[in-house]
């Protein structure tokens, strides 16, 4: 008896077991995918498949129809150029506030966790605070502030913004990492003589690779993904791709067509899916180190 | 070679003292180890000396010029971290020439001097490698390395050897003392391993609560420790301690027994006051039971170690440990008698807990 249940085990147990946790994952990945599934099979409908109502039905006589108009003829209310000219827009507001963001955040970060002292707490929790404050709470002052500047409704003025509000947030996961990074290195590096930027360039940033990723995906995500900061800041010239994309699904002259929508939004949303797929692997090694370096 | 003179060294935390007037002069091209268990402020000590940490008052002097506002890499040192600290993502190579690049020393120089100390320390093979591909042994010897190439007369260690095995200790503990001996630079060596002090220092320095304790040659610190507290530090096992009153008739009393204490070596004239009595486990010599002059005592058990033996005894009250041979370990009777070696022995004043 005892015999039997020992040889049972190892063989049907883990099995069990197995096909239970593949079932678990393949039903959640099925649940965040689905939305995903309709989007794209319904961009590919020909309008008359859309207007028959059935949103879940397989597109008939599949088309790239839509996805053509939405990628160079869908309107707004003021043109006829889908979202190219915001994809353009979107990758030069992004580049440059994403590279600032992260340097100057890692900057930030390796400083504050350098520098042990009650005042530097009071920094920290004050950036902390930072995090926590919704953007809505701050956008008049700071349409105020790029105003008296003159940057207001500029490419720079939206850079800016982008950085600046990016800050807090790079700061506190760098800092994060670099509070697990031995104090010897730093030491031993001044004992060369090396000055805390050269330490900083030389010695710190060279192993600071999965971190720095980890902390650019999250920041383009962000800002690729930003809406309300595009729509104010932007300006008419460089209104980015989610801005061009909201005009373009409420454009209220002429018909409405879901299919031409759903592949301006698939469009939108395919760099930052693309970012994630280049660099996963760097992304899953930067969160394991940060997890069990604290 | 150059000397270092710490005066009145003093730094607090938060209403801790780490540090409480530390005074040491050290010799050009002596070997200091400061010795002292954890947290009594020796490796403060260093970093202070390094001018990586501040002090709240005091002078660190190297070669007569007072150092103490300069920047570490303008003091002339070279420091070995206990974690080695080397620089992950560089090779071996540019962990020893990162220094040089920075001071802007010509290329051909640099790869002249990597060489060196490369050949040296016999870390040749490992030069285009990252530190994560070195073992341990070979991770301090790169660190060792790096010290070495700035051609710093002066040459500080923190803890170097407590990251290794025990065997590769020992090998790496007889090589930094040839090292000191090809090189004669000063070396100031901190560690909590009195082993460690007693093999290589030319002189050590205990420290205890952010004080210098002793700081003597290691046969004179064994031999006549300052204070009651090296007594009890220095030497395995730890010296046998007696309470007692010291009379100014040069005898001690314990108990009901009165000792003559008239060949140990008082360093102030006779006075009559409570006092320890110090003496070491090889000072005992164990004598029959009702001997003349002699103590009674009960042996507990013996302890062989190879080479000898240990006997553990009860003396008045006391747990005494005995170095014995192997053969009288072996023949030990249970009813013996002790005849201390009193001009081996340390008397410590109960009240200052100095040596007398």
């Amino acid at each position: 008896m005892s015999h039997a249940i020992q040889a049972e085990r190892p063989v049907f147990g883990p099995r069990i077991a197995r096909f239970g946790l593949y079932a678990f994952l393949i039903a959640s990945a099925a649940f965040f995918l689905l939305p995903l599934l309709l989007i794209i099979s319904n961009s590919l409908k020909p309008l008359e498949e859309i207007r028959q109502g059935n949103l879940l039905a397989l597109p008939v006589r599949p088309t790239f129809d839509a996805w053509i108009t939405a990628w160079k003829s869908a309107c707004t209310e003021l043109e006829c150029g889908g979202v190219r000219p915001g994809l353009w827009n979107s990758i030069k507001i992004a580049i440059p506030s994403v590279a600032i963001s992260t340097l100057v955040g890692a900057l930030n970060g390796y400083a504050l966790a350098q520098w042990k002292s009650r005042r530097a707490n009071l920094i920290m929790l004050l950036i902390t605070i930072g995090l926590f404050i919704p953007y809505q709470a701050m956008l008049y002052p700071t349409v105020k502030i790029l105003s008296s500047m003159g940057l207001f409704r500029t490419y720079a003025g939206i850079v800016l913004v982008h950085v600046i509000y990016g800050l807090p947030y790079t700061t506190l996961l760098f800092r994060n990492f670099y509070v697990g990074v031995p104090d010897e290195i730093s030491r031993a590096a001044r004992m060369e003589g090396a000055s805390f930027l050269r330490t900083f360039w030389s010695v710190i940033l060279p192993i600071s690779t999965n971190i720095l990723v980890v902390v650019a995906i999250l920041q383009f995500t962000g800002i690729w993904n930003d809406y309300l900061l595009g729509l104010i800041f932007a300006g008419n010239d460089n209104l980015p791709m989610t801005v061009q994309l909201t005009n373009i699904v409420n454009n209220a002259r002429g018909s409405v067509s879901p299919n031409v929508n759903m592949a301006a939004a698939v469009i939108t949303a395919v760099p930052t899916l693309v970012v994630y797929f280049l660099s996963g692997r760097y992304f899953v090694r930067g969160i394991a180190a940060g997890a069990v370096k604290g | 070679m150059s000397s270092v003179s710490i005066r009145q060294i003093r730094k607090s935390f938060a209403g801790l003292t780490v540090l409480d007037s530390v005074d040491m002069e050290i010799a050009p091209g002596e070997f200091v180890v400061i010795l002292g268990s954890s947290g009594c402020g020796k490796s403060t000590l260093l970093n202070v000396i390094a001018g990586l940490d501040d002090c709240d008052s005091g002078q660190i002097l190297i070669n007569d010029v007072d150092v103490s506002g300069l920047e570490p890499s303008q003091r002339g040192l070279a420091m070995v971290f206990q974690s080695y600290a080397l620089f992950p993502a560089m090779t071996v190579r540019r962990n020893l020439s990162f220094g040089m690049e920075i001071a802007g020393t010509p290329k051909a120089k640099i790869a002249e001097k990597v060489a060196w100390a490369a050949k040296l320390l016999q870390i040749e093979a490992l030069l285009e490698r990252k530190p994560s591909q070195l073992s341990g042994g070979q991770r301090q010897r790169v660190a060792i390395g790096r010290a070495l190439v700035r051609s710093s007369s002066i040459c500080l260690f923190d803890e170097p050897l407590s990251n290794l095995d025990a065997k590769l200790r020992a090998e790496t503990r007889v090589e930094l003392k040839e090292l000191h001996e090809t090189l004669k630079s000063t070396m100031i060596y901190v560690t909590h391993d009195q082993i460690e002090a007693m093999t290589m220092a030319d002189r050590v320095a205990v420290m205890h609560k952010g004080r210098v304790e002793q700081f003597a040659e290691p046969q004179k610190v064994y031999e006549k420790p300052a204070s009651l507290f090296v007594a009890g530090f220095i030497g395995s096992p730890a010296m046998n301690f007696l309470k007692g009153y010291l009379e100014g008739t040069r005898r001690f009393k314990t108990h009901d027994v009165s000792l003559d204490a008239s060949s140990y070596g008082f360093a102030t004239g006779p006075a009559a006051e409570e006092a320890i009595l110090g003496i070491r486990c090889e000072d005992v010599n164990v004598v029959e039971r009702g001997a003349p002059d002699s103590i009674p005592a009960t042996l507990a058990f013996t302890e062989l170690l190879g080479a000898d033996a240990l006997g553990w005894f009860d003396c008045l009250g006391q747990r005494f440990s005995v170095k014995l041979t192997i053969d009288a370990a072996r023949t030990m009777q249970k009813d013996v008698g002790f005849r201390f070696n009193m001009s081996k022995a340390s008397f410590f004043s109960a009240a200052t807990e100095r040596r007398l």
